[in-house]
């Protein structure tokens, strides 16, 4: 596969979100305001990409038996990165994400990737499936906090798009909407680019 | 902030449920919820590793971590803790009470890697709960989870034969009735605010 196929592939036709329906309670949980799901999708570009290089790095000297275990701990370093940068340059965000960047390390995504891709594949091509996953996760978590903050709040990235005639829904802030909205989104896609069989 | 662990125990089961509100271990809800003996099995195993590795990383983040001046380690800290736990009980159960571990053991390796359980724990610390109050809402999360879990399970058997539009099958309407049963859970909120 060429290094344009391994990207597409795994950021749009094996999605890890509405194909292989991982790393869903963080795309739930933090999808009330699109900022925090931008900076979120970043956290986990980051740490998906670079974990997949380093895993693949080391591939051939890693014995079988504790390769669960060396992942977690590769993908939890890059993880404290991620969580002292933000404490340390968006403290605001970085509370309002509260556990959830955290648990970017039990994300099914990073360990999916890191035991599909990159414990077989080389170095660049583990870093490039990395970055697709992580851009394909970032482009869900968009899709479903553009609709949840616009109906929400009334506010696009923080800025009022609908005037002040708009009543907000509630229900769109609390928790069953996310539930919601990400089974609609996962029936559209279905429906439109995967020919589901009978 | 001063709550007790009694009502912080209710609490974590209704009105702050780690499934329904927080969205907590919702992958491996998804997909065991199939058959509802083997959602009680890990529902479970979840209630008794969540309720005891909250006291164990409260032990370790409070009495080695803070005075060691290792904070910012805790991510692979209570990861390490959990799974060495996990494993430590997998080997006890096997040993002792192997009619136990043919219903709940299987489940064990799967729980390392449930949000539910690490999120607990760092839950515990940013809202800086003392060690009855963690132990409380360890339990109670766990209690919780495992009724999410149980109820998605019994309404899945029913809607077997049920017709489903096709892209919906699976995950989709799994969403979908979560989705309704957060709904309900919400008319719990307001009993109790738990921050």
């Amino acid at each position: 596969m060429t290094k344009k196929e391994i990207f597409l592939v795994s950021a749009f036709r094996e999605n890890s979100v509405w194909k292989q329906i991982l790393g869903i309670c963080s795309s739930l949980a933090v999808t009330n305001l699109l900022m925090n799901s931008l900076i979120m999708g970043l956290g986990v570009i980051f740490s998906v990409a670079l974990a997949n290089f380093t895993i693949s790095l080391i591939r051939n000297w890693t014995p079988r038996s504790v390769r669960m275990m060396v992942q977690t701990l590769i993908i939890g370093s890059y993880v404290i990165i991620v969580d002292i940068f933000l404490k340390a340059n968006m403290p605001q965000i970085s509370k309002q994400l509260g556990p959830y960047v955290g648990l970017i390390i039990t994300n099914c995504i990073l360990m999916g990737r890191a035991e599909a891709f990159a414990a077989k594949n080389n170095p660049l091509d583990s870093f490039i499936d990395g970055l697709g996953a992580g851009i394909g996760y970032t482009l869900v978590l968009l899709a479903i906090a553009s609709v949840r903050e616009l109906f929400g709040f009334g506010t696009f990235f923080g800025f009022q798009v609908l005037g002040s005639w708009w009543t907000k829904w509630s229900i769109m802030v609390m928790a069953p909407s996310a539930f919601f909205i990400l089974a609609l989104f996962i029936w559209i896609i279905n429906n439109k680019y995967y020919k589901v069989k009978a | 902030m001063e709550i007790s662990s009694f009502v912080l125990f209710w609490a974590a089961i209704f009105t702050s449920n780690i499934l329904l509100t927080n969205f907590l271990g919702m992958c491996s809800y998804l997909s065991v919820s199939k058959e509802v003996e083997s959602s009680f099995g890990l529902g479970m195993a979840v209630f008794f590793v969540l309720t005891a590795t909250s006291a164990l990383n409260w032990i370790v983040y409070h009495k080695i971590l803070v005075p060691a001046g290792l904070v910012y380690l805790q991510f692979i800290v209570f990861i390490i803790v959990i799974a060495a736990f996990v494993q430590l009980l997998e080997l006890i159960i096997e040993r002792y009470a192997p009619a136990l571990y043919y219903t709940l053991g299987i489940f064990l390796p799967l729980i390392t890697v449930n949000c539910a359980i690490f999120g607990v724990s760092l839950f515990l610390v940013i809202r800086n709960y003392s060690f009855g109050q963690s132990v409380a809402f360890g339990a109670g999360s766990g209690i919780g989870w495992l009724l999410a879990i149980l109820m998605l399970a019994g309404i899945r058997k029913r809607m077997k034969e049920k017709l489903v539009p096709l892209g919906l099958q699976g995950a989709g309407i799994a969403l979908i009735i979560t989705g309704i049963m957060a709904l309900a859970f919400i008319g719990f909120s307001g009993i109790v605010n738990v921050q």
